[in-house]
């Protein structure tokens, strides 16, 4: 098995571990990802409110690449990734807007007709690998670990996919067969605010706030996540929430991907473990008791 | 076809025409046209003036064929054949030319308007010709009526036919009739016990000599035609002889499976064995074989063993019954939205979520709780919130407003606030109380102190031990988070998951919502495409029940003038064999979907019979010996009438 690989901008900067952990998780269970030569951003946040078709144009730029390469699936680890590629492939595909997308496309020489699939690392480990074969490489089962599953907003919109867009639950399922204890936990899509923390701090603060609160009053030990968005917001901003709201969080927040390549029995490092805030070790500390 | 003489009447409708289409030029065309002795044009040809107009000019200039260009044909062509025959043409010497639905409403340039309003004209003219007198036939027909579903849409129909004289078959699926409303506690406006003025009504049904009950029972085939149905009732085996039962209940008191109950919402149980409420009609049990111990492994037989009268019989077997009917009123109801759908609500996932069906049965005197509202912890609510319009008026569910939401949603909201003495909180997009006393009433829950916050209730989560319920307070303009102890959801009436077989059964269409499709929005609300099936009450579209019972009322005065005339009228416009050019080859046979052609193996080729076929065309169009025809849709009325639209 082997997937067109496209890691966001993200994935090379704030969330190298995701990257990491993805890359390691799949190559353990014998998938092959095959990263895009010549990649560029998906057009998400500041672009695409300035020029929504240009920022479309860009998503479907890197699809063009993939439908260029013969790669049927790509596979994607950001939320935000996700969701701009998929659009941009309906764009393509749609009589509406196809017109205009292929003026753009043509300007750098570029075709896309939006066959690519585009797929998130989460859909494809539940969907395509399957519980099963996840279950059956687990070497050190997480077991006693509280985990609160956070999606994120984007992972169902702007349309549902392969989950339902208000209360998914297939990183539920994935986190308790390596052993974690997932916690019921209603803010699963609630917007961790995206770049609005660097726009309007305080609104995106509170967003947090929330969503941390709730990880902690369900007595969760740490909140899992699949956006490299969310994890920067929930976990770097945490010193900065409880200054404001006089609290003191220390919520351990990791990959999903890291959590299940521990579960596997992969190496720190290999995972970019190494890379933890503070909060982290406390998870990790209880993993290695 | 020199004797061949056509006036030719071209309609104003108004403004409707007129406006796009430059009447007077295309009567003047048609005046120019071959065989047309005189053409006109005339504000509302459809008027008595008009009409008269036709007539007088028929008797004066010997006219032989008559062509009105004005709006569809299903609006006015019966009209116009009477008019000709009143002065003695037949009434299928006539083509209506549809200018308006076809052309001056569809199209914006008038000029254009006019070039295909006189296409249209002059393929009419064309066509003409080639028509014959053709005469329409009668057949005698059953006098009895078939009612399935006995909701209170089916058994006010049912009790209508039955108090006429004729005879009545009701069948009803589940064990008891009833329905929905039989689930519901009080009624809107009046607060009137839903129990106590159904119940009345469901015994006149049972003691009624003209109206055989069928429950536990549905249809299996509906064959034949208007005024001759052949139907096949399937009735389910009960495993309890009805006639034997005396309804004495020993039976399921004893009985040791306990599931929940459907009656109850799933909030109560009941046994395998069982009367899904105290008022069914009729009061006799019902066996559920899915769940019953003996039919899962052969062991158990409590309730054989308890029975006095030995009616409980496991061998007992599904029976099929055919039995002719004259007309057929379809009043299968509807369902609820599932509001496990819409995971933002919380249902299912709460403890003190709950549907409005089951706060229906919560506050119910036989309810699962004797009538407390009590939470699941058994402490009552000090605060409950009702939200309206969950899975209606929106596009992710169903677009439509479910019409009887909000007033059933008025009336939960005063049962709370007297029953709990809490603060009671509807979240609404809008209240919608269209219907005689429902303003006066949502002014009397205001008053009452019941608080409106207008806002969808967007979500529902649960914060500090409480459920919240977050909306946008559009007088406000604000977000808002209410805490309360309860949540109530006011699911979307919607069409039943089996609509779209029952649909194919009885050959009805349905709306792009799901429901049943009446013959005309407006005019004809109970008709359906088959002749001789009427629709009534929820299966059309959401209804109160004022409205399902005036639907079902409606649908027996139906069904009464059909059988009242005695026999029915049978179209002309039938396939037609010729026999000499029939080779036998049997390719219409299965295309027929009214299964009108058989084949006569004697003379080795195709028959039509005339009272089931629709005239649809399938046939002809697939005949390669041409042996077919439709009559009035002749090859050579249609292929005269193609070559001139394409001429003009």
């Amino acid at each position: 098995m082997r997937y067109a690989y496209y890691p966001g901008c993200s994935n090379h900067s704030s969330s190298i571990d995701y990257d990491e952990s993805t890359k390691a998780v799949f190559s353990a269970l014998g998938i092959r990802l095959i990263g895009l030569d010549d990649w560029n951003c998906c057009g998400t946040t500041a672009v695409s409110s300035v020029d929504p078709l240009v920022s479309m144009a860009l998503s479907a730029r890197n699809l063009a690449l993939v439908e260029n390469h013969g790669y049927e699936t790509l596979a994607v680890t950001c939320n935000s990734c996700y969701s701009m590629l998929r659009r941009a492939g309906d764009y393509c595909r749609d009589s509406a807007f196809a017109p205009a997308m292929t003026s753009v496309l043509a300007s750098v020489n570029r075709v896309c007709q939006g066959r690519v699939a585009v797929r998130h690392v989460l859909d494809l480990l539940v969907n395509d690998v399957g519980v099963a074969k996840i279950r059956a490489i687990v070497r050190y089962p997480l077991n006693g670990i509280k985990i609160a599953p956070y999606y994120g907003c984007l992972i169902g919109r702007p349309k549902a996919s392969f989950d339902d867009s208000e209360f998914p639950t297939s990183m539920d399922e994935l986190l308790s067969v390596v052993g974690l204890e997932v916690v019921p936990f209603d803010r699963k899509t609630k917007c961790c605010g995206s770049t609005l923390m660097t726009s309007k701090e305080d609104v995106a603060l509170a967003l947090n706030e929330e969503i941390l609160n709730e990880s902690v009053q369900r007595g969760a030990d740490g909140i899992a996540v699949l956006c490299p968005m969310c994890h920067l917001n929930l976990d770097a901003y945490q010193s900065k929430i409880n200054k404001k709201f006089k609290t003191s969080y220390n919520v351990p927040v990791l990959y999903f991907t890291q959590l299940l390549g521990m579960a596997m029995g992969i190496g720190e490092k290999d995972l970019g473990l190494f890379r933890a805030t503070g909060a982290r070790h406390k998870l990790l500390k209880k993993v290695s008791v | 076809m020199s004797d061949i003489k056509v006036g030719v009447y071209v309609c104003h409708c108004g403004t409707n025409i007129a406006d796009r289409v430059y009447v007077s030029g295309v009567a003047e065309f048609a005046g120019s046209l071959p065989n047309v002795v005189v053409a006109r044009d005339n504000q509302y040809m459809c008027s008595d003036p008009g009409q008269e107009m036709i007539k007088k000019d028929i008797k004066e200039m010997n006219l032989n064929r008559i062509v009105v260009a004005a709006c569809s044909p299903r609006m006015h062509e019966p009209t116009f054949r009477k008019c000709l025959e009143s002065a003695g043409l037949n009434g299928y010497q006539f083509e209506m030319a549809n200018i308006r639905e076809h052309c001056s409403w569809v199209t914006e340039d008038a000029e254009e308007a006019t070039e295909k309003a006189k296409a249209l004209v002059a393929a009419a003219v064309a066509r003409v010709p080639y028509h014959e007198a053709l005469y329409e036939r009668f057949t005698d027909m059953c006098s009895r009526t078939l009612v399935v579903g006995g909701g209170i849409a089916g058994i006010e129909a049912a009790l209508k036919v039955a108090a006429s004289g004729n005879q009545v078959v009701l069948v009803e699926k589940e064990p008891s009739i009833g329905g929905n409303m039989a689930r519901w506690d009080k009624t809107f406006p009046t607060m009137d016990c839903a129990a106590c003025i159904l119940a009345p009504k469901m015994v006149a049904v049972s003691q009624n000599d003209n109206i055989t009950l069928h429950t536990y029972s549905e249809i299996e085939k509906v064959e034949g035609f208007v005024g001759n149905f052949k139907v096949t009732i399937r009735k389910k085996a009960r495993s309890v002889e009805m006639d034997k039962c005396t309804g004495c209940c020993l039976c399921y008191g004893k009985c040791p499976v306990k599931v929940p109950s459907e009656f109850e919402a799933g909030l109560g149980t009941r046994k395998a064995i069982y009367i899904p409420f105290p008022q069914a009609v009729p009061n006799k049990p019902v066996i559920d074989r899915a769940t019953c111990t003996y039919f899962k492994n052969g062991k158990c037989g409590v309730c054989r063993k308890t029975c006095p009268t030995g009616a409980v019989n496991y061998e007992q077997e599904d029976e099929l019954l055919v039995e002719e009917f004259g007309a057929i009123i379809v009043a299968t109801g509807w369902q609820t939205f599932d509001p496990a759908l819409g995971s933002q609500w919380g249902y299912g996932r709460y403890d003190n979520v709950y549907s409005a069906i089951q706060l229906e049965r919560l506050v119910n005197a036989s309810g699962p709780t004797k009538g407390k509202v009590v939470m699941k912890d058994g402490r009552s609510p000090k605060s409950i919130a009702v939200l309206h319009c969950i899975g209606s008026r929106d596009k992710n569910y169903h677009e439509y407003c479910s019409r009887l939401c909000c007033m059933s949603s008025l009336k939960l909201a005063l049962l709370l606030k007297e029953k709990t003495k809490g603060e009671v909180y509807n979240f609404y997009i809008d209240i919608r109380s269209a219907g005689k006393g429902y303003e006066e009433f949502y002014n009397r829950v205001m008053e009452e102190g019941v608080h409106f916050i207008k806002g969808k209730g967007a979500e529902v989560i649960e914060k500090n031990g409480k459920l919240v319920v977050r909306a946008e307070d559009v007088f406000l303009g604000k977000y808002r988070e209410v805490p309360v102890d309860m949540v109530i959801l006011s699911t979307a009436c919607e069409a039943r998951s089996d609509a779209a077989r029952v649909a194919q059964v009885f050959g009805i269409q349905r709306s792009r919502d799901g429901f049943f499709l009446e013959a005309h929005p407006k005019l004809e609300p109970l008709r359906t495409a088959t002749e001789g099936i009427y629709i009534a009450g929820c299966c059309q579209g959401p209804k109160d029940i004022p409205d399902s019972v005036a639907q079902g009322a409606g649908a027996a005065a139906e069904a009464l003038s059909l059988i009242a005339a005695g026999k029915v009228k049978i179209s002309p416009v039938v396939a037609v064999v010729d026999a000499n050019k029939c080779a036998g080859c049997k390719i219409c046979l299965p295309l027929c979907a009214y299964k009108a052609i058989s084949f006569d193996s004697i003379s080795k080729v195709a028959a039509v019979n005339e009272a089931l076929c629709k005239g649809c065309g399938t046939c002809a169009a697939s005949c390669a010996s041409k042996a077919l025809n439709i009559k009035h849709f002749t090859d050579e009325q249609i292929l005269a009438q193609i070559k001139e639209v394409l001429a003009v």
